[in-house]
């Protein structure tokens, strides 16, 4: 059994992402360039990432196998 | 600022994230090698980025951005200068020693190479070390989380008194670490590492860019601040004429080469993150891929101390001139609150003065303050986090050091030598218990003494200068003896004793400061006391052990293979691309290092 650290990497990004995020959109927010909805989907952007590389190291590596 | 229920949810999702870690992380720790070399199985991505986070405590992210603040962009030395190179150095020249002599730990290689004593003397010192260094991040933490007031709505809302808030964040995050690192050993550790990394940096980044809006750039601050705060290397030519109050060959061999590779060569803390790799090649990639992350930190933890100090000269005008003293901006500051405050005394409830009588900025705050001034609830969680990601990051690096040491360097070499691994196994889970319940300990003593900081750079400056030269006259030099080297390293710590007994920074009282034996000779600054006191103890201990390795036995040369770079076969071809070679690493990180330098000279 092996454990990629990519997997809780993304999976906590991704959900503070979408947090970040929901703040910027729904939330109110100071004067300026909306902060919160822009690095939140920055954020959900590299959690994204993250949990892809994962899925395709085990992918590549169950078919190895 | 107080935090909302959106932040609250970050924090809570990040501490539950780093538990899960843990626990997952021990369903693979079974054996000794598991737990305190994480079964030398990490590939070397995950090992370079650990090996940032674990020397990445509150005294990174607070005090570098406080030195920005106060010394502006020269901070940088402390990365350019003061980390690069050495972290080259360890990846390409004495990695091989360190994981080819399969030692567990830095002191072992030293039992390896010379003797029993020399290891021991080495092995305490640490254990001593990464205690009280832990600890003082702990106090620093709930220092800071009590002087934000971030906590305290909720404090009042459930009637607890605001003084629980420093116990309630010492207890929290010891407990939290203990969890993870008592569960999955240093598995454990290195994974929250990599987390903490990404969280840092995902905190500070978005912090700097909104920073620099509000200030006008790069050139806005060039503007506001002037030459002295934005150029690294202007007026390095004499101690008067920087800010630093340090010349530029007390910053290159002190802090460049002394003090650094000092840190980063030989200290346990570091070095065990590349131990863990799984190969030799993994392992002195390490520090290399560490270096090429690293050498950007200066933009990350600096430029947020340079942003706050200009939105304190200049509120609300960016590209003003501001004045070029800090006593003058600590004026303005009383009249206009700014980014940072003034210092007060917590005794008298007055504002802490200089020697010329101006009010002092209190820097410590400035990162944090602007943390608070500039992020919504939402970046404010992902902010608070990353600053907590940060604590927690660099305390565990001291305790996964501390029980590896513990545990083979002075339980098994003096009080039991022969028991089962899954014994060691069990002294190591409960040293990481007792070594955070002794944190914890130290972290309340700091509380008691107001100069325990200076106290910290003391201890540093007398173990690390001088076990440098140990190190590296064990591995490039053949005939160094163990007397030699033992022999040394006690007079290397017996010098910087002497050297700091004995001189004393200008406008500086007798004590822990220096002169508590007599004032010999006064440097222009403390800093550049502490660098004079590390290149005198790493010379004495040179010098000192080479002179007792020429009159004593040498060692038999045929059992120094693998320790001694002569008595080494050269590490054959590299199998893999040429930009995964170390040398060409090394090569390009010290290359961009250099451009940096040349950059914001």
């Amino acid at each position: 059994m092996t454990f990629d650290v990519r997997w809780p990497i993304g999976l906590l990004f991704l959900a503070i992402g979408v947090l970040v995020a929901g703040a910027g959109l729904f939330g109110a927010q100071p004067a300026g360039p909306n902060i919160d909805l822009g690095w939140g989907g920055a954020m959900i952007v590299f959690g994204t990432v993250m949990v892809a590389l994962a899925a395709l190291a085990r992918r590549a590596r169950e078919r190895r196998e | 600022m107080h935090m909302g229920a959106v932040d609250w949810g970050i924090l809570a999702l990040y501490l539950a994230f780093v538990l899960v870690i843990g626990v997952l992380a021990a369903r693979r720790t079974k054996s000794g090698t598991d737990f305190f070399l994480a079964g030398r199985s990490i590939p070397a991505w995950v090992c370079g980025l650990a090996f940032i986070s674990a020397n990445l405590g509150a005294q990174e992210v607070i005090g570098m951005g406080a030195s920005g603040a106060k010394y502006g962009i020269a901070t940088a030395h402390f990365y350019w200068v003061g980390a690069i190179p050495a972290m080259v150095f360890v990846g390409v020249f004495m990695m091989p020693f360190y994981y080819g002599s399969k030692a567990r730990s830095a002191p072992e290689y030293l039992r390896m190479r010379f003797d029993e004593k020399t290891r021991t003397l080495n092995a305490l010192t640490f254990a001593l070390m990464t205690i009280i260094s832990s600890g003082v991040s702990m106090y620093a933490m709930a220092k800071l989380i009590q002087t934000l007031h971030v906590f305290d709505v909720p404090f009042e809302r459930l009637g607890l008194p605001q003084a629980w808030i420093f116990h309630l964040a010492i207890l929290t995050s010891a407990a939290v670490v203990l969890v993870y690192i008592y569960m999955g050993g240093l598995r454990g550790a290195i994974y929250n590492e990599v987390l903490q990394f990404f969280l840092i940096v995902a905190g500070f980044a978005p912090l700097v860019w909104l920073g620099l809006r509000q200030v006008g750039g790069w050139h806005g601050l060039q503007t506001t601040l002037g030459p002295s705060y934005t150029q690294a290397w202007a007026g390095m030519a004499h101690a008067s004429t920087n800010r630093l109050g340090v010349d530029w060959f007390g910053l290159v061999m002190g802090l460049g080469f002394v003090l650094s590779f000092g840190y980063w060569c030989t200290d346990f803390l570091i070095v065990q993150r590349a131990m863990a790799a799984d190969s030799m090649t993994s392992a002195r990639r390490t520090p290399l891929i560490a270096a090429g992350v690293k050498m950007f930190f200066p933009f990350l933890v600096i430029l947020p101390g340079l942003i706050a100090l200009a939105l304190t000269a200049a509120p609300d005008r960016p590209g003003a001139h501001a004045p070029a003293s800090a006593g003058a901006v600590a004026t303005i500051a009383q009249h206009e609150p700014g980014v940072i405050p003034i210092k007060m005394d917590s005794s008298t409830g007055k504002p802490m003065l200089d020697a010329k009588g101006h009010p002092q900025l209190d820097y410590d705050l400035a990162t944090p303050n602007l943390l608070l001034r500039y992020f919504p609830t939402g970046m404010l969680g992902v902010g608070l986090t990353a600053l907590l990601a940060s604590f927690m990051s660099g305390m565990a690096g001291n305790v996964t050091a501390f029980n590896t040491v513990w545990t083979y360097d002075i339980y098994q070499a003096h009080i039991r030598p022969e028991a089962s691994d899954a014994h060691y196994l069990m002294v190591g889970r409960l040293a990481t218990a007792i070594g955070i319940l002794l944190s914890v300990a130290s972290a309340y003593l700091a509380s008691q003494f107001n100069n325990i900081m200076d106290l910290i750079q003391l201890i540093m400056a007398f173990v690390n200068a001088p076990v440098f030269a140990t190190f590296l006259l064990g591995m490039f030099w053949k005939r160094t003896t163990g007397h030699g080297a033992f022999v040394g390293l006690a007079t290397g710590t017996i010098v910087a004793a002497l050297h700091h007994g004995l001189t004393l920074p200008v406008d500086a009282l007798v004590g822990a400061k220096g002169g508590w034996i007599m004032v010999m000779h006064s440097y222009p600054s403390e800093m550049a006391q502490n660098f004079w006191t590390a290149i005198w103890a790493w010379s004495a201990c040179f010098v000192v052990t080479i002179a007792v390795s020429l009159v004593t036995k040498p060692h038999d040369e045929a059992q120094l293979a693998g320790l001694v770079y002569s008595l080494t076969p050269k590490i054959g071809g590299d199998k893999g691309p040429w930009y995964g070679n170390p040398v060409i690493l090394g090569a390009i990180v010290l290359a961009v290092t250099v451009a940096l330098n040349l950059i914001f000279r």
